[in-house]
């Protein structure tokens, strides 16, 4: 089965994927991925999307993810794994809008044409020739392009809500059905132009606002998959076989291999082995666990087999505890009113009330009725919420935008206008503070020998500083010494022989007060220091946020002393030892107090925190969960990101309110004038294109405002 | 108005041409990285591995 597979059936099991590569900056960068990708064995195409910042690579199944993040990495390029997006189908929504819009644009485009030569004076036949082309054009463009609207408003109704586009459907049949009648008796206005123009922009509107729904989207990964897919299960008879996580039982044993996540919450039975709960608690040092001790699914079994009793499967274990907390966490955001909504709420019922006043007004003084329903059809119109429409979304559009080329994605409008209202900042400690992975600092204190036996003895352990001390040698070129009989002793190391002498990397003798690691060779004995370096520019960014008056303090899950480590380095006030519901807590009482909270974390055990909070920030290198739970995510490595964030926010609702004021101050002047019976569709035209650009051209100045 | 009955269908047909192609080029998928294809620009061309 060696032969060479023929291409056509290589790309049929061909695999995509999506990999955030932030450093990606010019030309150049898409060149050196592509052209370095495609060299690679197993890799079919890779493409680069310069926008998004994102690498697409078809490969063929034998190559795991991993395996093509180390590939991107070799490249010089950090690279982060995106997980399958199940909300990634909404696209679709967006891509139907924009094709609305496209219509929309078209008939607008001829419509205008033909009015134009009305407007300059045509009259007679050439004046209803040219309505009655309107009308054939005007008629198909609304009922394609009105769609989004009615759907809407009929849904609306069908509840007894009203929303913004009950108004504008309203607006929209009754200016195309006058218009009709107008064209049929061989009247002078049709209103076809004003019709199709406002449909243009607000579908302008409505794609600004899905195209930045869409963006982040596409960034951002899925949902609990922390819990291994299934477990060896040992037998009564002494035989182990397969189960998936959903066939687990309590009571069954299960055997973890060294290196395994568990696949369900148990107790350890036989053997002894350090877990890695960072996942759960945000502890970043292992745990020892021994005969006895309870184990959680999702963690990490790091040193030695063992064998575990399930005590709670699937719904039951920690791991769903953790969701089920970060779903109540969440709901009470439902609740958030976006801007835009609630100024709808009360536009909508005002512009109604004025065009049937208009029309009852006109109606008693004799203007007749169908003079009256001109008149009140052009106040429909004129105050119909275009500028309203594109108000907030083309603010928030530029302001996403500007964000995105600083690394920040936001995953939709509302998150910005919470962003702008917090008011106190909550810090992770591990992954979020500092960069999550520990880096040894005294590296060169060893001579090559030695490290050629320490990258030999790190690399048969799956211990988070044994990971990181065979990272930083792997980074210098150095190849593994030939050992003998190595083995684990779990809390204590790796030990094996070298040329007959013992040789042991582990725990250091004298505790230390931070993450360290004794390299032993005979008699030798060297202490190797790691750090959990602090996060670029942390200071900066939290000078920052205090300026702008957000008071920033840690709640993290690990143990105080690595907590107070960070604590004291920055300067800021934290708890340690905190639970997941400790967090969400600690939320809610500060929300109890007043305070809008920003939440910036990354863990699975921040998750909930992450939906509690006002609104909530993830880095990049987040658990899915994570990354799932903010609202934004940054991909840098600097901490810079979140108080830009907040700045940038701030900054767009600014434009929002003025944007706000700009269109009220437009229907001021305009109303009286549609009111009186002076608007013709010409002066429609002008002043809802006038209002519109005004609006836009304001949101444009938000580009620069992310430097 | 014989120039018009001319013109006006020209100019729908037009149109009704540029629409068509919008909407091919979108499922086409030429919209998805528009920074990126003004980068590309810049890449010179290799030698294409066969």
């Amino acid at each position: 089965m060696n032969a060479i597979t023929p291409l056509g059936d290589a790309q049929s099991q061909s695999v995509v994927s999506r990999f955030a590569v932030p450093a990606i900056r010019c030309a150049g960068c898409i060149a050196k991925i592509e052209n370095g990708l495609s060299g690679v064995p197993g890799i079919l195409s890779s493409r680069v999307n310069f926008s998004t910042k994102q690498v697409a690579i078809s490969h063929l199944p034998e190559l795991d993810d991993d395996q093509l993040k180390k590939q991107i990495e070799a490249l010089g390029f950090e690279a982060q794994i995106l997980a399958d997006n199940p909300l990634s189908e909404e696209k679709g929504s967006t891509d139907k809008l924009i094709r609305a819009l496209a219509v929309a644009g078209f008939g607008m485009m001829n419509i205008m044409l033909l009015s134009v030569s009305v407007w300059s004076g045509a009259t007679g036949v050439t004046r209803d020739l040219f309505h009655w082309l309107s009308a054939l054009i005007a008629i198909p463009v609304i009922a394609y392009s009105g769609r989004p609207f009615f759907a809407s408003a009929t849904m609306a109704l069908r509840y007894g809500r009203t929303n913004m586009d009950v108004p504008i459907s309203i607006g929209i049949l009754l200016a195309t059905g006058l218009s009709l009648y107008e064209t049929a008796t061989g009247g002078a206005h049709a209103y076809f132009d004003g019709a199709v123009m406002l449909l243009f922009f607000l579908l302008a509107g409505r794609v600004l606002d899905g195209m930045m729904r869409d963006r982040a989207r596409e960034g951002i990964g899925a949902l609990l998959k922390q819990a291994a897919p299934g477990a060896m299960v040992v037998t009564d008879d002494g035989t182990t076989n397969w189960v998936a996580t959903r066939d687990l039982r309590p009571d069954m044993r299960m055997m973890v291999a060294a290196g395994g996540n568990l696949a369900a919450d148990g107790v350890i039975e036989k053997g002894s082995s350090s877990f890695d709960c960072s996942l759960m608690t945000g502890e970043s040092e292992p745990q020892p666990k021994g005969e006895g001790d309870i184990v959680l699914a999702g963690t990490l079994n790091l040193s030695s087999p063992v064998v575990v009793r399930v005590t709670a499967t699937g719904e039951d274990t920690s791991v769903a505890d953790i969701a089920r907390l970060m779903d109540e966490a969440g709901q009470h955001r439902s609740f958030y009113v976006r801007v835009a909504d609630r100024a709808a709420r009360y536009y909508a019922p005002a512009v109604h009330s004025l065009a049937l006043l208009a029309f009852a007004y006109w109606m008693i003084v004799g203007a007749g009725w169908h003079q009256s329903l001109l008149i009140a059809v052009a106040v429909l119109i004129i105050t119909c919420p275009c500028a309203l429409g594109l108000a907030v979304p083309a603010a928030q559009v530029v302001a996403s935008g500007a964000l995105l080329r600083k690394g920040v994605m936001v995953k939709d409008g509302s998150a910005l206008e919470r962003l702008a209202e917090v008011d106190y900042a909550l810090f992770d400690k591990t992954g979020t503070l500092t960069l999550g992975h520990p880096v040894p600092v005294n590296l060169d204190d060893l001579n090559l020998t030695q490290k050629q036996i320490a990258l030999a003895l790190s690399q048969a352990s799956h211990h988070p500083i044994s990971k990181a001390i065979r990272a930083a040698l792997l980074a210098q070129d150095i190849t593994p010494a030939m050992l003998d009989r190595v083995e684990e002793l779990p809390g204590e190391g790796m030990s094996a022989c070298w040329h007959g002498m013992p040789v042991m990397l582990g725990k250091p003798e004298q505790s230390e007060d931070h993450l360290a690691s004794q390299l032993s060779v005979g008699s030798d004995k060297i202490v190797l220091q790691l750090k959990d370096e602090i996060r670029p520019e942390a200071p900066e960014a939290l000078a920052r946020l205090q300026a702008m008056g957000l008071p920033a303090s840690i709640i993290s899950g690990d143990n105080i002393r690595s907590v107070s480590l960070v604590a004291t380095a920055l300067d800021i006030p934290a708890q340690a030892g905190a639970s997941p519901q400790d967090k969400v807590e600690a939320i809610t009482g500060l929300a109890a107090s007043g305070h809008k909270v920003l939440m910036v974390g990354d863990g699975l055990n921040d998750g909930p925190a992450l939906a509690a909070a006002h609104v909530s920030i993830a880095p990049g290198s987040a658990s899915d969960v994570g990354q799932q739970a903010a609202d934004a995510v940054f991909t840098s490595e600097s901490l810079m990101p979140v108080a830009l964030s907040v700045k940038v926010a701030r900054r767009t609702m600014q434009i929002v309110h003025q944007n706000f004021a700009l269109a009220i101050g437009y229907n001021i002047i305009a109303v009286p004038l549609a009111l009186t019976g002076m608007v013709t569709p010409l002066i429609a035209a002008i002043a809802m294109s006038l209002s519109s650009l005004i609006v836009v051209g304001n949101a444009l100045r938000l580009n620069g405002a992310a430097k | 108005m014989s120039g018009l009955a001319i013109l006006i269908p020209v100019a729908l047909l037009m149109g009704l041409c540029g629409l068509a192609f919008f909407f091919w080029a979108m499922r086409n998928d030429q919209f998805e990285d528009l920074d990126g294809a003004a980068q590309r620009v810049l890449i010179d061309e290799e030698e294409e591995p066969s």
